[in-house]
Parts: structure tokens; sequence; C-alpha cells
């Protein structure tokens, strides 16, 4: 019983990161109707950056905060530079801009700090939580960051004007600018949103997994497969799908016998196939998600 | 709707237009292919032989993505299948090269059939999604350990290569390369004849319009699997082709950075034109040995830049070029 | 007195396909101006054209400013609002969201909470669904809630596109009586984009006929409610 309490909060310690990618991933779904397949790179470049910063003998969270801002500015750059112009252009020409956006971000990361494998420390060390065996005190971590992050965006969406007008864009964009909202603007802040979500992820996973430029592809897979699973229509829905992806996925690799440690991404491959081919709208998602 | 660039001319798909320049220039370039390797070395033969290999993967690509409008980022996976099909069958059950390579043709257009059945409602995005998925999830699915006896899991395989036939007097190089050719050639025309048949303009009609394609009675399930199987087979056969003659298998060597490097392939040749196949496969055969050669990791940045460069500069790739050429040259002629 | 509103030449495209022919319109401030026509005449593609939703040629003045300069989000803020075709209510938000929306704009907080109650005091039926997501709304009180939320802007040009569609004609006179009141008291200048030419020629006080995209009648709203021949060839009544 005890290993499966275990197992089941180490599952919603790494379904916390999936959440934050895939709250990423809707974000700017919900706001430009293409996924951004870049995320997880952008992801690991925040977190080099992070690692720069702490090399050049910043602490910890005044670098987890710069790094944060960056990726902020960096999202909205990115949106207002190459997404924006491509607003009207063919889903193919979309996708291409996405996949050119992720093998220049890879590239550039390798290229700027080599592929060895780094270290990145974690604020909260390693040791038992609270005495317990249940989970180390990193894992407690990613589980706090990402509760204090998904409350602030709770607040920020649904009690400031910004984020009225944020969802006002998103959900319906014609009658928002009828009401005077900057509709462009909306959609780049929800870039530098999904940017800065993804950076936290990225600092949160990399003490776990290691730094390198190739660390979050397959996470970047488990935010989807969350995404999809929560319905691509709420950021609720992503958190809980992400969160459900890590437990699940979880469970599977201490309990399948032998290889389930291995089947990780085809299960989350297998996953976003099933869920997309039989409900497609998700768990908790409410738009028809089938496009002709 | 999607809005691929159109090509509303099954001609204009495979460069059929009339133009003597045309008609020369790929005589010309018929010519070299098969001429070149009496007089270049092994290692040269070796090159333009991958080259064969990727244009004919990015050809498939091409067939599913600017024939029947679906987009796919996991064709390094069907790739992989196709490579490990011939290596695991040569190495384990001691079978002729050459049968492996329809038999991995076969393998691929079933899974490919499979994989486009579930994939049918998709469209967009999350047909990129569900492929993108594949082609991550491929490495991890070779390095599995029950697989591994097969596969020799993360070192992968290494095969021999296969001596020219019937005792010729050539380089096992030059046999594999005028095989590829051969079979290159021969898929290409299977392609353009595919593309002008009904079959084609079927998928065409789905690619352009999948409702009115329904409505006036194309069986839109059917065509769409149809199209994700040719192309899976005909990758797998390209994936199979480049094992033997690297002689070499292993999980990492196809991952999605593969993927990144076929869809790139079919931009910069131009969506949907079966000759910008070759010139796409030029891109990433050798931008990455000069990139590399400068800074590891640089190929990466460049394949970016060249997408992006397509995607604002030159939307129709080599193909535009082409066209822009082929005006130039003509108008200087039909001139003043 | 002047005119708030003022449209020369407009005219408007979808595509290659040309929607208005050479528009001219002008409304008087203060005034409630209809415009009537068949269904595809242009009449909502001139309320686009207004709030530079489409592309067109042309000059469209408001209060002197031209218009077809300014993106939407900023020719809105000049205090024009504009209740679209089938509303255009955010569905997934709340009434009172809905209405905090439409003084987004604003800056004076104050006046804004206080405008709410006002809004809630014309239309009480709003109050009791406060919390409640505005597309669980009836079709009545969904149009009530676009009004409301169209004065939250405090605007001085309200354009409003068929608000009668899909409403029982009882719901329709008591919109149109709070839209007269709105008039007279919040001194708004009112256009009103009508199919249901009756009660739209009762509320306004001037008129215009469009046809496939030009203006074939214009001139006081009783006049041409008067007119029988006018009536039987365009309204069809």
């Amino acid at each position: 019983m005890e290993l499966l309490t275990n197992q089941i909060l180490a599952g919603v310690a790494t379904g916390s990161i999936y959440a934050c990618m895939a709250l990423s991933v809707v974000m700017i779904y919900q706001a430009i109707d293409h996924l951004n397949f870049a995320q997880g790179e952008m992801a690991t470049f925040s977190a080099f950056v992070a690692w720069q910063l702490m090399q050049w003998g910043i602490p910890f969270w005044p670098s987890f905060v710069l790094t944060v801002i960056v990726s902020f500015a960096a999202g909205v750059a990115i949106e207002r530079g190459l997404f924006r112009p491509l607003a009207n252009a063919s889903v193919l020409t979309n996708v291409a801009g996405f996949i050119a956006l992720f093998a220049i971000v890879n590239s550039v990361t390798g290229m700027t700090w080599d592929y060895t494998i780094k270290e990145f420390p974690s604020p909260f060390g390693s040791s038992q939580f609270l005495r317990s065996e249940l989970i180390n005190s990193h894992q407690a971590g990613m589980i706090g960051v990402t509760g204090v992050l998904l409350a602030f965006l709770y607040c920020f969406l649904g009690f400031t004007k910004v984020g009225l007008a944020m969802r006002a864009a998103v959900s319906t964009p014609e009658s928002a600018k009828l009401v005077g909202i900057n509709v462009g603007w909306m959609v780049a802040l929800g870039w530098g949103l999904a940017s800065s979500i993804g950076a936290v992820a990225g600092m949160l996973i990399a003490p776990v997994v290691f730094l390198e430029p190739n660390m979050m592809g397959g996470i970047l897979v488990y935010g989807f497969a969350g995404a999809v699973l929560g319905g691509l229509s709420s950021p609720a829905g992503a958190v809980l799908g992400g969160i459900l992806v890590g437990v699940f996925e979880n469970l599977i690799g201490t309990y399948v016998p032998g290889a389930g440690n291995e089947l990780k991404l085809p299960i989350a491959l297998a996953l976003i196939i099933l869920v997309l081919r039989f409900r497609p709208d998700g768990l908790f998602g409410r738009n028809v998600v089938e496009r002709v | 709707m999607t809005t691929i660039p159109q090509t509303t001319l099954t001609s204009a798909a495979t460069g059929k237009r009339s133009g003597i320049l045309r008609q020369t220039s790929s005589i010309l370039v018929l010519l070299f292919l098969v001429l070149f390797p009496l007089a270049a070395t092994n290692f040269v033969t070796f090159q333009i032989t991958m080259l064969l290999v990727y244009a004919t993967a990015i050809l498939a690509l091409n067939i599913l993505t600017g024939g029947s409008g679906q987009f796919s980022l996991g064709q390094s996976a069907f790739f992989a299948i196709g490579a490990y099909t011939s290596a695991v069958l040569v190495e384990h059950g001691g079978v002729n090269y050459l049968l492996t390579l329809p038999i991995a043709a076969a393998v691929c257009f079933v899974i490919g059939f499979l994989f486009g059945l579930p994939a049918l409602r998709l469209s967009g995005v999350y047909l990129a999604l569900a492929t993108f998925a594949l082609a991550t999830a491929m490495p991890q699915l070779l390095k599995l350990h029950y697989f591994e006896p097969w596969t020799g899991g993360v070192q992968g395989l290494v095969t021999s290569k296969p001596d020219a036939p019937f005792g010729l007097p050539i380089s096992p190089d030059t046999w594999l390369y005028y095989l590829t050719l051969a079979l290159s050639l021969a898929i290409y025309a299977a392609a353009a004849n595919l593309l002008s048949s009904r079959t084609g303009r079927a998928m065409m009609a789905i690619r352009d319009n999948e409702i009115a394609a329904s409505a006036m009675g194309v069986d839109i399930a059917l065509y769409k699997t149809l199209a994700f199987g040719i192309s899976a087979a005909i990758t797998g056969i390209a994936g199979a082709l480049g094992a033997i003659a690297v002689q070499f298998v292993a999980p990492d060597g196809y991952t999605f950075q593969l993927s990144i490097a076929l869809f790139l392939g079919m931009v910069v040749g131009g969506v949907g034109w079966l000759p910008g196949s070759i010139a796409g496969s030029a891109f990433i055969v050798f931008v990455p040995n000069i990139a590399e050669s400068i800074s590891k990791g640089l190929s990466g940045a460049v394949f970016g830049v060249l997408i992006l460069l397509v995607i604002f500069v030159i939307p129709r790739g080599a193909r535009q070029i082409a066209e822009f050429l082929q005006a130039t040259i003509e108008g200087k002629r039909g001139g003043a | 007195m002047s005119d708030i509103l003022e449209v020369r030449e407009l005219r408007a495209y979808y595509g290659q396909v040309q929607a208005l022919h050479g528009i001219d319109l002008s409304l008087r401030e203060g005034s409630v101006t209809t415009l009537l026509g068949a269904n595809g005449a242009g009449k909502t593609t001139t309320l686009r054209s207004i709030c530079n939703m489409v592309r067109f040629t042309g000059a469209i003045r408001f209060d002197g400013i031209e218009l077809s300069t300014r993106s939407t989000e900023r020719l809105v803020r000049l205090g024009i609002a504009h209740v679209p075709q089938g509303r255009g209510t955010f569905t997934r938000m709340s009434v009172e969201e809905n209405l905090r929306l439409g003084a987004i704009s604003r800056n004076d907080e104050k006046a804004v909470t206080g405008d709410i109650d006002r809004m809630y005091g014309h239309f009480p039926k709003l109050k009791e669904r406060r919390i409640q997501q505005a597309g669980t709304l009836s079709g009545g009180e969904q149009q009530m809630l676009a009004v409301a939320r169209a004065l939250m802007l405090r605007p001085r040009l309200m354009l409003l596109d068929e608000p009668s569609f899909g409403l029982a004609p009882l719901i329709v006179r008591d919109l149109f009586a709070i839209l007269a009141r709105i008039n007279r008291e919040d001194k708004v200048t009112i256009m009103v984009v009508e199919q249901n030419a009756e009660l739209a020629l009762e509320l306004a006080s001037d008129a215009y006929v469009i046809e496939t995209g030009r203006i074939v009648m214009s001139g006081r709203a009783s006049e041409i409610a008067d007119n029988e021949d006018i009536r039987k060839s365009y309204l069809g009544y």
C-alpha cells in the first residue's frame, strides 16, 4: 500500500511537470489554434539560461526569477516576429514555422552550451520530505511550485483586468476587438506566459533528468498527451491531464513486469492517438476537436 | 481547411510541362546519374546513393502531403521500420537482402495503413501531433529490451555490404548505387503515374476540399489511409536501402531530427513537386556535412533558417526557382 | 445639429466580390437611424465597414475623425459601440464579466461599477443572472446583455445589427422601448440595421433603404413608413 502511495505521489510530482508543459501548449493553442512543437526546446533553453546565470554566481532563486522574465520576453518576441506574420497562412506553413523554431532553438542550445550532460541544482535538495518515505523534497518542491504557479495564473486570469481581456481575446476575438481589446497583444501575452511556464517546468525537471540540449523531447510528448487528455480547451483540463499522465505512466512503470519504464513514450503515443480518435474532447474539454 | 500550395494540374506535379529546356535538363541529369560512378570514388558513389535514398523518402512525404493533404512529422518512424526490417531479416533470418526490400515495403504499408486508420479523423495540427509523437517514441521502441535479441538494443545491428551479383566486376558501392538508382526511378515513375491516375485525383480532391470530395462520392477513408500506407511503404524501402548501404542500424539514427530533415527536404524542394525531391535531398545530405564541420549542432539552425527562408521568401521552394529560371531563359529567347 | 457620422462613397469587398457600390450616409447626432433592406443587401457589411472589419474604400468620419486608418479596437475607443449580428456575447463568461468587458477600455473604475448597477436597473433580469454563464441565457436576455455591454462603453454612437433576430415580437417591443429611452436619456446616437422594417420605422427618426449594395431611398422614417409603394417594393408590407 505504501508503495502504491509512493508511486502515485511520484507520479503527481512528474505529472506536475507534464501539467506545466500541457498548460503552455494549451495557452498557445487557445490563442492561435496551433500546437507549439518547439515548447520543449524553449523550456530547455530557459533551463540552460538559468544554469548559466548560476555559473556566473547568481544564486538559485534570483536566477529562477530572471530566467522566467527573460523567457517571457522571448515568447513575446517569437510571437511578434515569427508567428504574427504567419497568422493568416496555411496550416502547413505554420507547422513548418514551429518545426523551424524547434530546429533553431535546439541547435542554438547545443552550440552555446555543448552536449555534455550537466548537473542542475535543486533548491529543495533531495532528502526525504518531512522525513516521510513517500517522496523526496525535490518532488515535493515540484508539486509545490507548480501549485503556486497555477494559483497565480488562476488569480491573474480570473480577477485582473488584463486576465479578463486575455480570456475574452482568446475565446471571442471579434467581440474582444469591438470592446477595444488589442487582440494581437493578448496573443503575445499568451505566448509570454506560456514561455514562462515552460521555463519553470524546465528548471524543475532538470535536476531529475540532468541538463542537456535534448532533455525535453520526450517530456513534451507527455505534455501533449496531458493536454489532449484534458481536451485542449481548458487550462484546468490540461493540468489535470498532465498529472493523470504522470500517475498513469508511473503506475505502469512500476506494476507492468519488465519493460514498463521503457514503454513510457509509446504509452503516451498510444494515449494521444486513442483520445484523439475516440474522445476528441478529452476528458474535460468542451470544444469539438474534429476539424474538417 | 488545409491550404497546401495548389498543384492543380497533375502534369505540373510531375513537372512534365512543355519545354525543351525541361526535357533536356531531365535527360542530362539522367545521363549524369547513370554514368558518373564509372569515374567517381566509392565514397562519392555512396554519398549519391544516400542522396537517392533520402530523395525517395522525401518523395513519399510529397505523395502524402502534396498529394493527399495529410501531414506527417513521423516519416522517420517508417524509415526506421524499413531499415530495421531489412537488417534484422538479413542478420538473423539469413534472408537475401534483395528480398528484404519488398518485405520492408509490405510491413511499412500495413503499419502505415493501420496508423492512418485512427488518424482519419485528424487533420492539420492533430495529425502533426500524432505523427510527432510517433517519431519521438520510435527510438524508445527500438531500444526496448524485449526486442534486444533481434534489434541489438541501443548498440544496433551491423550488416555487411552485399557484393555485386553474377560476379560483375564492379564494387559493392557501385552495385548498390545502380540498384538504388533503378528502384528510385521506378518509384518516381510509379508515383507520377499514381498522381495522374484516378486514385491520385481522388487523393488530390481530398487534399483540396474534403467535404466536396466526399460529396462527390470519393471514399475518403479508403484514399486517406491508402495514401498513408503507400507513403509509409516507399519510406520503408528507402530506409531499407539506406540500411544496406550504411551497413548499420541503431535507434538514435532515426529520431525526430530525421523527420525534420525530410520535412525540410519536401518544403525546400517544393511541396507536391516530385522533381523537387532530389533538390530537397541534396540540401539535407550536404548541408549537415558542411554545417557540422563548422560547429557541432549547427545543421539544426541551418535547417531551421532554410525552412523560414522558404516559407517567407520562396514559398514553392525549388520549384519556384526552376520556374523562374525557365521563364527567364524562355523570356530571353522569345524576347524583344 | 451636426452629423456625428458621415459615410461617403463606401465600396466594400469580400475578396474579389464587391458588396457595396458607393454608399453615402449621414447620421445626425442624437438621432435614431434605421438601415433597412432584404437579406444580403449589404446592411451588415455597412456596419462592419464603419468598424473597419472588412476591406473597403471611401471616407468614414466620426465627429470629423477619419475612421478608415484606425484598427477596430482603436476606433471603438472613440465611443462607437457595435452590437454585431448574433450578438457577439462572450458566451463562456458570466453576465457580469460581459458587462465589465464592455467597459474594459475605460480607466474610471468607480464609474464602471456605478454603470454596472445602472445596467442592472435598466435590465433587472440580468441582475438575477449576474454570475450565470452568458451562453446559457435566453435569446432575449442575451440581446439585452449585448445592448447593456455596448452601453458600458459610454458610447456616443451605437450600431446594432438586426437586434430583433430570433426574438418574439413582445420582447422586440421591450427592446426597442429601451433603445428609445437610451437615445433620449443618455443622448446616444443609434443606428439600427433591421429586416423587420415596421418596428424599426416606429423607433427611428431617419431611415435608409439599401438594396444590392446601393442606397435606394433615404429620408424621415415617418415619410417612408407612410409611403405605401416603398413599403411594398422594398420592405415587404
